[in-house]
């Protein structure tokens, strides 16, 4: 079984700084992590090669380094690691991400087929969860987006069985490999690198492929020029014009203090006090 | 608030984008033909999500600055009651209903719904196409904008019509809600973007408002789809947490120091019929479930009364929670920034005044509940 997961490599901190002119995001001297989402794709697909042999490829695109994100998944026991890096990928929004990920898994796949793609099922930074299904979009793969469980693999008559959180309950889908899954946090525990395995990961020589290399044929379908969507601003939230009024904890006791907000948050809402009355305490 | 240092500022109207050489960023001519304002109505085993109402109240005004028609997009199984859901939709301000009843779309799959909303957009070409952001609409939106090769943006906190280029002006929180961005798409149509549930407020059903029904057809079978929906397993609603709708959440924070300490909000939720929140590093330390998670990455609420106890009041956690009513915040940090957009404050342990409110609370409801009675 050959299983590609995408990763992305996204800061930790809070400290975003944004270009002036482009409105992009910079990212240098902010501390990079693995989006903690696809860690969970990661160790599902650890756990098929685990049960089914087979080889496990990350694929990252990024700056070059985002080979330290690669170097990570490599010490958890993936296989091989690509990263995809280009000047020409920067400013890629989600549509221009899908499409050199894709263009990066197709060559992957040209070494050997793909039976299962990974993604996280969103970024910490962008949020958006759309690079997955436009992957397996592009691919023409069928998509399982927020996987909770993967019931049944059958690799002999390439098919997969899964839950997927839905709105309200959980569905059970059936699909033919190849496919694209997208795994729901908290669904299983990453293992533990082993001292050997990292030793081995710092060692390892990570892909790096331009956009020759990795297939690119068409660069108006990349970064910049191959987003549709564009920044037209970038703003910090607009402060409130009023600020909370503070209740005194010193000049009065706590019982006091209490009473006086209930009256205080009756008055502001005048219908809530009738609400609760209809609540039975749960 | 000490908002982040950023070149542009919130209140300069959005200028031409910043553009390289060789982007296009004009609409070309055979897309100005594009009209109107869709929604996607998402509905499940009978009932339409809330959050297909909610959009379809902000549609209504978007499509009254253009000056053009609302649509909504309703798909679904042969015998599903996608009329009733469109009579629903006029009242919340729709003027036209797509309907596709087909027995490829009975129960959402993403292949059939996609090339069922696709083909309608080709066909009828509305020029902005709004979904929840949910597990069906974000699945849903990622595969349509790449089918069509157009712009989507996600999780928006608020939609525009930008005056100068009459393009979709998209307001979102980036990096997990530290900033917020507006994105257009200008070129290329039409203009997709997803709201999570409770982001917008709930529009007022206006009785006997009425539009036209447009049936179509979907030309797909079975046998071409290799997704199979084997079954589907609802929720038991006992155990069900559901923080965007609920009246009232009790939330806390890393400042109620440990998972045991989470036992006074939850008294005090359980006071006042309401639910438990709690900030993302309460979940990823694994005090409470990923259910309760209010802030950009977790849940969007806008309860009646919102009380958040030792919560600092990052943006991250703030853009999930400031539509709410009445906000009281407990911290022991005057300087909190939760201060700042709070309506109540106390200055205190958490630990002490969170028992002290619940038995306020008690004491309260229960002398009314009397006198009711």
């Amino acid at each position: 079984m050959h299983i590609v997961v995408c990763i992305k490599q996204v800061p930790d901190s809070a400290q975003i700084r944004v270009h002036p002119v482009t409105n992009t995001i910079m990212r240098q001297g902010v501390p990079a992590i693995v989006n903690p989402y696809d860690l969970f794709s990661l160790e599902e697909a650890l756990r098929l090669k685990d049960k089914f042999g087979g080889k496990v490829t990350m694929l990252c695109m990024g700056p070059p380094q985002a080979e330290d994100a690669l170097r990570k998944c490599i010490s958890f026991g993936a296989d091989d690691a690509v990263l995809v890096t280009d000047r020409a990928f920067a400013g890629a929004d989600t549509l221009a991400t899908s499409y050199a990920l894709a263009a990066g898994i197709a060559q992957i796949a040209r070494e050997q087929a793909v039976d299962i793609v990974f993604t996280g099922k969103q970024t910490i930074d962008g949020d958006t969860a759309q690079v997955g299904p436009g992957i397996a979009k592009r691919m023409g793969l069928q998509l399982l987006t927020y996987v909770s469980r993967i019931v049944e693999t059958d690799f002999e008559n390439r098919s997969i069985t899964v839950e997927r959180r839905a709105e309200g309950g959980v569905q059970v889908l059936k699909t033919t490999l190849p496919c694209l899954i997208t795994m729901l946090e908290n669904t299983n525990e990453l293992r533990f690198a082993t001292l050997p395995a990292m030793i081995h990961a710092a060692g390892y020589p990570v892909r790096k492929w331009n956009k020759e290399q990795a297939g690119i044929e068409d660069v108006g379908k990349i970064g910049l020029k191959g987003s549709p969507t564009v920044v037209s601003k970038v703003f910090g939230p607009t402060p409130r014009s009023e600020k909370a009024e503070m209740l005194d904890l010193e000049i009065s006791n706590l019982r006091d203090v209490s009473l006086n907000l209930l009256q205080k948050i009756f008055t502001r809402h005048p219908t809530l006090e009738a609400d609760l009355l209809m609540k039975e305490p749960s | 608030m000490n908002a982040p240092a950023t070149p542009a500022t919130s209140a300069a109207p959005a200028k031409k984008p910043a553009g390289r050489a060789g982007r296009n960023l004009e609409l070309p001519e055979h897309l100005k033909a594009y009209k109107g304002v869709w929604v996607f109505i998402e509905h499940e085993r009978g009932h339409v999500h809330s959050v297909s109402w909610e959009l379809l109240g902000e549609a209504r005004k978007l499509a009254d600055v253009l000056g053009s028609a609302v649509g909504v997009v309703v798909l679904g199984g042969p015998d599903e009651p996608l009329e009733k859901f469109a009579a629903e939709a006029f009242t919340y301000g729709a003027d036209k209903a797509y309907i596709v009843h087909a027995d490829v779309l009975q129960g959402y799959r993403n292949e059939p719904f996609t090339k069922g909303l696709t083909d309608l957009v080709n066909k009828y070409q509305p020029e902005i196409l709004l979904l929840g952001a949910t597990s069906m609409g974000r699945d849903l939106a990622g595969s349509v904008a790449t089918t069509l090769l157009t712009g989507l943006t996600a999780d928006c906190t608020e939609l525009n019509i930008d005056p100068t280029s009459r393009a979709l002006a998209a307001t979102r929180p980036t990096f997990g809600g530290s900033l917020l961005c507006t994105i257009m798409t200008l070129a290329y149509r039409p203009q997709m973007a997803t709201v999570r549930p409770r982001v917008l407020a709930m529009p007022q059903a206006q009785t006997g408002r009425g539009g036209e029904i447009v049936q179509e057809t979907l030309e797909m079978v079975e046998s071409s789809i290799a997704t199979k929906l084997l079954d589907f397993i609802a929720d038991a609603n006992s155990n069900k947490i559901n923080l965007p709708y609920a009246d009232v959440i009790v939330s806390g924070g890393k400042g109620m120091k440990n998972p045991e300490n989470f036992k006074h909000i939850f008294e005090l939720a359980r006071v006042l019929g309401g639910e438990v929140g709690a900030t993302r590093p309460c979940v990823q330390a694994g005090w409470v479930e990923a259910d309760r998670q209010v802030g950009q990455t977790g849940k969007t609420v806008r309860p009646k009364l919102y009380i958040a106890a030792g919560i600092s009041g990052a943006i991250q956690h703030r853009v999930g929670m400031e539509s709410s009513d009445v906000i009281v915040a407990i911290n022991t940090d005057p300087n909190a920034p939760i201060f700042d957009f709070a309506h109540y404050g106390i200055v205190g342990n958490a630990m002490q005044v969170l028992p002290a409110l619940t038995q306020a609370f008690a004491y309260h409801l229960s002398l009314r509940a009397k006198r009711v009675a």
